[in-house]
């Protein structure tokens, strides 16, 4: 067997990246549904207002389609920055720094979100 | 190896570089879709601060409808219906894009002509969208 593990861990190949091209695109779909039914919301008749605005988001089942939205969010955005920073930062200390902090504050943004969210 | 000269490669393509190059409409396309990513992640909390206030309570939504109106402080509120409009643009292109990669991963258009047409109706139905829905935010 060929040692696959430490220094000698194979980082190219199959399989390697597949996760995370199929997660963009399965939190892409599941971010589309939710647009679509946001806008749909929106753009039925009848003046908007906060009593219309809180309603759209105060349906049980539009509180889980904006959470799942939230999450597939936070996975997509940390897949494209991540992506981005591999592109343009070649030192290892700065990519790092930043991959960690941009994945500190998406968290931080999920959580002041899901609180909006969870206040209604 | 002979020794021919080589040219001297250019290196990773910066997005300051990509602006330079005389592009075909699919290369706009990608380099907008990552442009836009990105506008949309540094805009984040602005997202979420106007989720956040508007849903609030009835003062804070109103508040949001006087920040878009008035303004906040010295800065104008036209100037947040510009920030308002670029996220509009930022998320229809990368929407359209989107859709674009899934539509070639699912049906397997790869040929230049494909990616030429569906380049050009994506560049074209982001902005005209954008055109009409930053009418409506401005009049």
């Amino acid at each position: 067997m060929t040692q696959n593990f430490g220094s000698k861990r194979t980082v190219v190949g199959a399989h390697y990246g597949l996760r995370d091209w199929l997660a963009q695109r399965i939190t892409a779909v599941l971010m589309a549904i939710f647009t679509v039914a946001l806008v749909v919301q929106v753009l039925l008749p009848g003046p908007m207002g906060y009593a219309r605005w809180s309603g759209i988001f105060g349906h049980q089942w539009m509180k889980m389609l904006t959470f799942v939205t939230i999450i597939a969010l936070l996975y997509h955005v940390w897949v494209g920055m991540r992506d981005v920073i591999m592109d343009y930062v070649k030192p290892v200390g700065i990519k790092l720094v930043l991959q960690v902090g941009v994945i500190v504050w998406l968290v931080g943004c999920a959580g002041w979100a899901i609180q909006v969210l969870w206040r209604l | 190896m002979s020794e021919t000269t080589t040219k001297q490669r250019p290196g990773t393509m910066r997005l300051i570089d990509a602006v330079g190059q005389s592009m075909p409409p699919a290369a706009w396309v990608s380099i907008l879709h990552r442009f836009s990513g990105i506008i949309m992640f540094l805009l984040l909390p602005f997202i979420i601060w106007v989720f956040d206030r508007s849903l609030e309570s009835d003062l804070g939504y109103q508040y949001i409808a006087d920040v878009f109106a008035g303004g906040i402080g010295p800065v104008r509120g036209w100037f947040f219906k510009l920030v308002a409009l670029a996220l509009i643009w930022s998320y229809l292109h990368h929407f359209i894009a989107g859709v674009r990669h899934l539509w070639m991963d699912a049906t397997h258009s790869v040929s230049k002509e494909f990616g030429r047409v569906s380049a050009l109706v994506t560049l074209g139905l982001s902005i005209v969208l954008t055109l009409a829905l930053g009418y409506k935010l401005f009049f």
